[in-house]
């Protein structure tokens, strides 16, 4: 096991790739592990690019930046553009099926694609991608345990209720379910 | 937590009610947080003013009634605040001053630097006064150094400067919060204005005619800025008992430097940390009779060399000092400052 992983996720705003890096870095944190989460920061627009990286340590961490990502969260075309050339060789991408029409042509890093809109959907609730994606994220990847997301999930959403909580949880169990399936 | 939240936090459990600002990216978190804590406080006030100007003389007048006041901005909003800065050291009013720094010079861009160094640790405005300056590189230090500022600007009645950027400010990182301070129970200041109800009225003003009351007054503040120097300095030491060359940096820089000296430790090179958490006062002593140890000093920070100054004032002729900085909001990697040291010690064939 890695001292030391890097986790970028990117999107656009709205399909809340800050808040699945945030529900990643509350999970090390609940599992006391060393975490940080650092927001990509620009004169940014509503709707535009968003991105976060997330940094699990079992030591101290000196810096928060990710030059070279372990894993990439990349959930729509434009972020797999930016970021495919950046994951450390040997990492792996995860990638929004739904809405990347584009492959990786590298062939030194792992490719996991999870049609996280359409089983959102199917779970009846389009919002909810983001969790399907974070517990694909979690499953392939064992950053943290996936019970330990779902009550990070629960806390951060404690007051949104007992039904969202009851759809997040659900999302994330099909999201690992879904790669512990097809990416083992 | 992100980084601006915890100095909000830190600074309400420090018994701060009384917060003047006005937005500027990135540190706008900052008073976004401070205003809905303060509003759930029924003795707290937070101010939008209307400019950086008037957020400064609003905290001025706030403090001279005693409370614990603070103001937040960046590098440009700073650079405006610097007339009331004087005019509060000056006046002997605590204050403290968040200054989370970005690219500069001009407007810049918003991207972390730390570029205002010498701007924080030469007093920044005019007439040849000091502030404290603090520097924390984490998100717990964030928490005891903001508390810690509080004390120091009402022990010594002058304004605290907090300098961090964008990158600390930015990050979120857990942290754990001590129990809060009641401002009630904090030692009365006998010098505010409150009323003259029942005493002798009292006069604060900068404003000092008399050449020989100014020179008292101005030998006032250097003793008071020499009684600081030996008393206030505080520095971490890094894995530096057996080292041969000493990184010193400060702030998000020590913390880059830190996972460079771990990797040069791995290449076999006696590599530590010297990381002033004062600016001002500048720990010198402690790393004068550190360079006397160890010969090479790399110096880094994230500008294109101010601390160096210190640095070489401190230092001296004890010790070889190299110097490696990058400007302008790049933040550099850990392997890159690694890459510094190994080179430097193979040049100077270091053990």
């Amino acid at each position: 096991m890695m001292t030391i992983t890097k986790t970028i996720f990117s999107g656009f705003g709205g399909q809340g790739v800050l808040m699945m890096g945030y529900v990643l870095a509350t999970s090390g944190m609940h599992e006391d592990k060393h975490v940080a989460y650092l927001p990509a920061y620009g004169a940014e627009v509503r709707g535009g690019t968003a991105n976060c990286t997330i940094t699990i340590s079992n030591e101290p961490i000196a810096s928060p930046v990710a030059s070279f990502p372990d894993f990439a969260v990349l959930m729509n075309t434009p972020s797999v553009l930016r970021f495919e050339g950046k994951v450390k060789a040997g990492g792996v991408v995860f990638l929004n099926k739904d809405l990347v029409d584009v492959m990786p042509k590298r062939s030194d890093i792992e490719v996991v694609q999870v049609p996280v809109n359409s089983i959102a959907q199917n779970l009846g609730n389009p919002r909810s991608a983001n969790m399907v994606m974070i517990g694909a994220l979690v499953a392939k990847t064992g950053l943290v345990s996936l019970s330990t997301v779902v009550e990070s999930v629960k806390e951060i959403f404690a007051t949104k209720g007992l039904k969202v909580h009851e759809i997040n949880a659900q999302a994330i169990k099909q999201g690992a379910a879904f790669v512990q399936k097809n990416n083992p | 937590m992100r980084g601006s939240h915890v100095i909000a936090e830190a600074a309400t459990l420090a018994g701060c009610r009384f917060y003047a600002g006005y937005p500027i990216t990135p540190q706008n978190e900052l008073p976004e947080y401070m205003s809905g804590r303060f509003a759930k406080l029924e003795d707290a006030t937070f101010i939008q003013a209307e400019s950086e100007l008037a957020a400064i003389n609003i905290l001025m007048g706030a403090s001279m009634t005693g409370a614990r006041v603070m103001t937040s901005s960046s590098s440009p909003g700073i650079s405006l605040k610097q007339e009331g800065i004087s005019y509060m050291a000056g006046m002997e009013l605590p204050a403290v001053i968040v200054n989370i720094m970005r690219g500069g010079p001009g407007l810049g861009n918003i991207a972390p630097s730390q570029q205002d160094y010498f701007q924080a640790t030469r007093g920044g405005g005019h007439g040849g006064y000091r502030t404290i300056v603090l520097a924390p590189y984490s998100g717990q230090e964030l928490v005891t150094l903001t508390m810690k500022a509080f004390d120091l600007a009402d022990t010594y009645r002058m304004p605290v400067v907090l300098l961090g950027d964008g990158l600390i400010g930015q990050m979120m990182e857990p942290v754990t919060f001590p129990e809060p301070v009641d401002p009630a129970t904090l030692p009365k200041k006998e010098w505010t204005l409150s009323g003259a109800k029942g005493r002798d009225s009292r006069l604060i003003a900068s404003l000092l005619l008399d050449p020989v009351k100014m020179e008292q007054h101005n030998w006032k503040l250097a003793r008071k800025y020499e009684t600081i120097s030996q008393r206030e300095t505080a520095y971490e030491p890094y894995l530096l008992d057996d080292a041969t060359l000493a990184v010193v940096a400060f702030g998000t820089a020590a913390r880059i430097a830190k996972g460079a000296v771990n990797r040069a430790r791995k290449e076999g090179i006696k590599a530590g940390l010297f990381r002033p958490i004062t600016l001002w006062p500048f720990p010198e002593t402690e790393l004068k009779t550190l360079a006397g140890k160890v010969k090479h000093i790399l110096v880094f920070e994230m500008n294109l060399g101010q601390m160096l100054e210190d640095v070489r004032l401190s230092v001296g002729t004890e010790a070889a000092i190299h110097f490696h900085g990058r400007p302008g909001g790049i933040i550099s990697t850990p392997q890159e400052i690694a890459d510094v040291i190994i080179k430097l010690a193979y040049r100077h064939e270091l053990d």
